[in-house]
């Protein structure tokens, strides 16, 4: 089938308007000091850190998220619609307030993590505990929305007549609803993760930003940036290897899902 | 049917984008034109002066713009923009217009200078470290040395921006090896980490414990004083509005605008 012509423009248009922000960023780059720059001892361990903090926080959706986004599809219309709200919350506040709302919640002066303090001496913020948290704050939606479309487009026959022939309702789940909608999940793992990965305002402020320990990718870039001269190259550096990891592994996740497909 | 459902998607994306586009590029054209107009019309205020200043100039600035406006009500001052000496420096070798430029340190001013973006610059202000502590000092903190307590949360700005310059010298010259909870990006991080309770000490500029009104406690370690960041304030190259420029600078540099720097904690330049 062929589209209207006016589509490939329009297509090109916004192609055009995503890549050419990050043609602008590689012309910045310095070619001379690059590699220095990428494998800096200081570079890999942010990387490093960013990418096993993301990883964790991409499992804690698939925990968390995949029963949220099933009980959601299943749902009665208006339980739905007020549940996607408020899933939709992380998406809507800047990240910096997802930050200060984490804090306000486990931080050791908030609401949880008082009485934790108080009673173990442990608290959360300026641990890697609290980058993971602070990701997978703003990544869940991500996956439950793309999970919760996909169960919801595949309906509810084959999950039907699988128990009318007898199956129970975790063998129902087990066997028929999550095969079907594979897809859905690797698509939704692949952007949760992407979020974790880019994640920058919540875990500022939530975890802090100490090399090593919380200081992620996006955090070792924007306190990069935040120096004169040399090391404003090196934060265009750790923006190009952000980018070229970021695009390896959820390129591979697509990759793994179009299997899944066929 | 997916293919059409895909492109109204795709087009819907893009017609967004160009609307987004269009829609930016007429309002500043539209704004520029009242502007022009207006101040072609009648003998009305110019544009607002935009200043540029660090982050731990918040609060100074703020009287000193309000002092300068009473004295010149032909020169109206825009809210002014505060953030790291490092990230301003950065807007403005970017681009961003600005009249008056005033940063925490002299190296940050370096890009700006470089760039050929502002003019001779003037030392206006100065300011030291101090260790910041919630009120009362539960801890017992009484020098640097005190902040590698183990179980001890220090908050200090990362190395890269001025007040993090600052305290590596401190500590180094000290001869005290601290592992900080967190390094921040600006000054005002720590404030607020330390201020809410997430930080049991942080180092800070004495104008910052100044400014807090009773929410912190400072503690100068010693060897503070002869670590001193110099504040330089220059007017921009470039500046839409240099006359009220060159006045607030005056301004700033005159004994009613130190006076009002010295109410706020900071040292003679």
């Amino acid at each position: 089938m062929t589209l209207p012509r006016g589509l490939y423009v329009a297509a090109l248009v916004a192609l055009a308007f995503l890549v050419l922000p990050v043609v602008g960023l590689v012309t910045r780059a310095h070619w001379s000091t690059l590699w220095s720059d990428l494998f800096a001892p200081a570079s890999l361990t942010a990387l490093w850190l960013s990418l096993w903090t993301a990883a964790c926080a991409t499992i804690v959706c698939l925990v968390l998220g995949l029963p949220l986004a099933v009980v959601i599809a299943r749902s009665t219309t208006r339980l739905a619609g007020v549940l996607r709200t408020i899933v939709l919350i992380p998406l809507v506040l800047p990240p910096m307030v997802g930050g200060l709302a984490l804090l306000s919640l486990l931080g050791r002066v908030g609401l949880l993590g008082k009485p934790i303090f108080q009673f173990s001496g442990f608290s959360l913020p300026y641990t890697s505990a609290a980058v993971v948290v602070a990701q997978a704050f703003v990544a869940l939606p991500f996956l439950v929305i793309t999970v919760e479309g996909t169960l919801r487009t595949s309906g509810i026959g084959h999950e039907q007549i699988a128990s009318t022939l007898g199956a129970g309702r975790w063998r129902v789940l087990g066997t028929v609803t999550i095969p079907l909608i594979a897809p859905g999940i690797a698509a939704g793992t692949a952007l949760c993760f992407a979020r974790a990965l880019g994640e920058f305002g919540a875990t500022a402020l939530f975890a802090g930003n100490a090399p090593g320990v919380t200081q992620t990718m996006p955090l070792a870039i924007y306190t990069a940036f935040n120096g004169v001269g040399i090391t404003q190259d090196s934060a265009v550096a750790l923006s190009l290897l952000l980018l070229v990891s970021a695009a390896v592994i959820v390129g591979g996740l697509r990759a793994w899902r179009e299997d899944a497909v066929r | 049917m997916r293919l059409p459902r895909r492109a109204a998607t795709a087009t819907a994306a893009a017609l967004t984008a160009l609307a987004l586009l269009l829609t930016g590029c007429s309002a500043s054209s539209g704004s520029a034109a009242t502007v022009s107009g207006a101040s072609a019309g009648k003998a009305s205020p110019g544009k607002p002066l935009i200043v540029f200043a660090a982050a731990s100039l918040q609060g100074s600035f703020d009287a000193l713009a309000k002092s300068f406006q009473k004295a010149n009500p032909e020169y109206p001052v825009a809210p002014i923009r505060y953030d790291g000496s490092q990230a301003l420096a950065t807007q403005i070798v970017g681009g961003a217009s600005v009249d008056v430029i005033a940063f925490a340190d002299q190296q940050s001013l370096g890009p700006v200078t470089k760039a050929g973006l502002a003019g001779k610059d003037t030392s206006f202000a100065s300011n030291t470290l101090r260790i910041a502590v919630p009120p009362g000092n539960p801890k017992g903190i009484r020098d640097l040395s005190d902040l590698t307590r183990p179980g001890l949360k220090v908050v200090i700005c990362a190395p890269q921006v001025p007040c993090g310059t600052a305290t590596q010298t401190l500590l180094s010259n000290a001869g005290v090896q601290l592992t900080p909870a967190s390094e921040e990006t600006n000054v005002t991080s720590v404030v607020t980490r330390v201020e809410n309770g997430e930080a049991d000490a942080g180092l800070v500029y004495a104008t910052d414990v100044a400014a807090s009104g009773g929410k912190l406690d400072g503690i100068t370690p010693a060897g503070a004083g002869k670590v001193v960041n110099s504040y330089p304030i220059a007017v921009a190259n470039k500046a839409p509005s240099p006359k009220a420029a060159h006045a607030f600078v005056s301004f700033v540099l005159s004994s009613a605008g130190q006076r009002i720097l010295a109410r706020f904690g900071f040292g003679k330049p």
